[in-house]
C-alpha cells in the first residue's frame, strides 16, 4: 500500500479548491473592471434588478416573519430562566438587524437566484448562446455578468431591510398576542437599544452577500459542463458554494464590525 | 480573404488541429467537411476568435485576427449556429436586429425592426413570426431565424456550422438554397462545415476535407467526384471500409 497516497489525494483537493478560490477572484476583478468601462446595458441591469430583488420580497419575507416570531419564543423562554424577559424586544431588533435578517435574507436569495442564474447562464453556454453574444460584439460579461452583480449588490441590501423590519414585526406579533407585552413597550424596547450602526453593519452584509451570490451564479454558469448533467452540477455548486461564503464572509465582517 | 497557416489546438492531451492551412477567397463559399470529431467547428471558432490557437496565424486580408478592434473585426462577420442559438429570453424581432439594437451598429428601435422584418421576410417567414419566443418555433423555423440574425447587419463574412443538422430533407433543402441565394445576392464570403453532402454540392464553391487535425483535400466542388484521394473518396461515397477508420 502506498501510504503516500492519502497525502497526494489530499494535496491534489487543496491545489484544486486554490485554483477555484484563484479563478474567482480574478473573474470578481474583471466583473468589477466592467463597471468602468463602456457600454453598459440598461435594460439588462434593469431586468435583473426586478428578478433579483423585487421577485425575492416574498421569501425573504416570509423567512424573516416567520424566524422573528420563533426568536421571539426562543429568547422568551431562555430569558425566563434569569427573569430577563424584558429583553425579549431588544434582543430580536439587534438580532434580526445585525445578523439573522442579512445571513437569512442572503440565504434565500442564494437559493433563488444563483441557482437561477447558473441554470440560466449554463444553459446559454451550452446551446451556443454564449457564443453568439461573441460573434455579435456583445461581451457576456458585461451583458450577463456585470448586470446581475450590479443588480444584486444594490438589491439585497434593500430586502435585508425590508426583511428586518418584517422580522422585528414577527417578533412584535408574537410578544404582543403570545407573550403578554404591551404593544407600546415592546416597540418602544425595541426602538430605545437598536442603534445605526446595528442597522448599517447588516446593510453592508447585505451588499456584500449579494455580490457573492450573482458573482457566484454567474461564475458556475460561465464554467458549466455541458449538458444537462453540466448545468445541473453547475446550479447546485453555485448554491453550495454562494452558501458557504456567505457564512464565511459573515464571520469576518462580523469580526471586522464588532470584534473588541 | 481569409488565411489559415498552420493552425494547431489541442485540448489537454487530444490533439484536435494539427496545422491547418487553408485559404478562403473573398466572395466564394469554402464548405468544410470531415467526420465527427475532426476539428471542423474548433477550425471555424478559431477564425471568429471564439478559441485560441496553440500555434499558428490566421489571417483576414492579410492582417492577424488577433490585432486591431475586436468590435470592428467582428462586424464583418454573420454566424448561423448549429443549433440556432437564439437568446430565449428576446422575442424573434430582437434576436435578429440584435446586432442593429446595441453597439457600433446601433439603429432606431422601430428602424432595427423594420429591418429585422425584411430579414424575417427574406427567409420565407412571415412578419408575424417577428414576436414570438424562440421556444414557440420549430426547428427549422429556428434555423431560419438564425439565418435572419447572421444577415442582419449584412456582413462581409458568413459562417454556417451544420446548417442543416436536425432538419428532414425537403427543411434541409430549403435552408441550402436560401443560403446559397443569399451568399450570391450579397456577394459575402461564406465558410460552411456540415456532414451534409446535400450541402456541399448545393452550397460549396470549394471544398476542404479536415481528418486527422490537416487539410487533407481541397478544391473546387466540380472536382470532387474525381479527386482520386481516398480519404475525400470515402467520406462522400459514406462507405465503412477506405483509410478512414470507422468505429463499430
Amino acid at each position: 500500500m502506498n501510504l503516500t497516497a492519502p497525502l497526494a489525494a489530499l494535496g491534489a483537493n487543496v491545489l484544486a479548491a486554490l485554483a477555484m478560490i484563484g479563478r474567482v477572484t480574478l473573474y470578481a476583478a474583471e466583473t468589477v473592471s466592467h463597471l468602468f468601462r463602456p457600454p453598459f446595458y440598461g435594460r439588462e441591469f434593469m431586468n435583473a434588478l426586478l428578478h433579483i430583488g423585487w421577485l425575492s420580497l416574498p421569501v425573504v419575507g416570509m423567512t424573516t416573519l416567520f424566524t422573528g416570531g420563533a426568536l421571539a419564543l426562543q429568547i422568551y423562554a431562555g430569558g425566563s430562566r434569569f427573569n430577563a424577559e424584558a429583553v425579549v424586544p431588544s434582543i430580536v431588533a439587534i438580532g434580526m438587524v445585525r445578523e439573522l435578517g442579512p445571513v437569512l435574507g442572503g440565504l434565500m436569495v442564494a437559493a433563488r437566484v444563483a441557482s437561477s442564474i447558473a441554470a440560466e447562464i449554463g444553459t446559454m453556454k451550452v446551446t451556443e448562446q454564449i457564443d453568439a453574444l461573441v460573434t455579435l460584439s456583445t461581451h457576456p460579461m458585461k451583458y450577463l455578468t456585470l448586470p446581475r452583480v450590479l443588480a444584486a449588490t444594490l438589491a439585497v441590501p434593500v430586502l435585508v431591510g425590508v426583511g428586518d423590519v418584517v422580522g422585528i414585526m414577527g417578533g412584535y406579533l408574537v410578544g404582543i398576542t403570545r407573550l403578554e407585552f404591551n404593544a407600546a413597550a415592546y416597540l418602544t424596547n425595541t426602538m430605545d437599544f437598536l442603534e445605526t450602526f446595528d442597522v448599517v453593519s447588516g446593510l453592508i452584509k447585505g451588499a456584500v452577500f449579494g455580490f457573492i451570490v450573482a458573482l457566484i451564479g454567474c461564475f458556475y454558469g460561465m464554467h458549466s459542463a455541458r449538458g444537462a448533467q453540466g448545468v445541473g452540477r453547475a446550479t447546485k455548486s453555485a448554491v453550495v458554494a454562494a452558501s458557504v461564503l456567505i457564512f464565511a464572509a459573515n464571520y469576518i465582517l462580523t469580526e471586522l464590525f464588532f470584534s473588541a | 480573404m481569409i488565411d489559415l497557416i498552420d493552425v494547431h489546438k489541442g485540448f489537454g492531451p487530444k490533439k484536435v488541429l494539427q496545422g491547418v492551412n487553408l485559404s478562403i477567397q473573398t466572395g466564394t463559399s469554402m464548405v468544410i467537411i470531415g467526420g465527427s470529431g475532426t476539428g471542423k467547428s474548433v477550425a471555424l471558432k478559431c477564425v471568429l476568435g471564439l478559441i485560441t490557437p496553440d500555434r499558428g496565424r490566421i489571417l483576414l486580408d492579410g492582417k492577424d485576427t488577433r490585432e486591431g478592434d475586436r468590435d470592428a473585426f467582428l462586424a464583418r462577420f454573420g454566424m448561423l449556429f448549429q443549433g440556432g442559438a437564439l437568446f430565449d429570453s428576446l422575442p424573434v424581432w430582437q434576436n435578429v436586429a440584435f446586432r442593429l439594437l446595441r453597439g457600433s451598429l446601433k439603429r432606431p428601435k422601430a428602424e432595427a425592426r423594420e429591418i429585422a422584418i425584411e430579414k424575417l421576410r427574406r427567409v420565407g417567414l412571415k412578419p408575424e413570426t417577428a414576436d414570438l419566443f424562440p421556444a414557440e418555433l420549430s426547428g427549422g423555423m429556428q434555423k431560419r431565424v438564425g439565418l435572419a440574425r447572421a444577415i442582419a447587419a449584412e456582413p462581409e463574412i458568413i459562417f454556417f456550422d451544420e446548417p442543416t443538422t436536425g432538419l428532414d430533407p425537403i427543411m434541409a433543402g430549403v435552408i441550402n438554397d436560401l443560403i446559397r441565394e443569399i451568399v450570391v445576392e450579397m456577394g459575402a464570403t461564406a465558410m460552411t462545415i456540415t456532414h451534409d453532402m446535400s450541402s456541399v454540392r448545393a452550397i460549396a464553391d470549394n471544398v476542404a476535407m479536415l481528418h486527422d487535425g490537416v487539410i487533407k483535400w481541397s478544391g473546387p466542388v466540380s472536382e470532387m467526384d474525381n479527386s482520386g484521394d481516398p480519404y475525400l473518396d470515402q467520406f462522400i461515397h459514406g462507405r465503412a471500409e477506405g483509410p478512414i477508420e470507422a468505429v463499430r
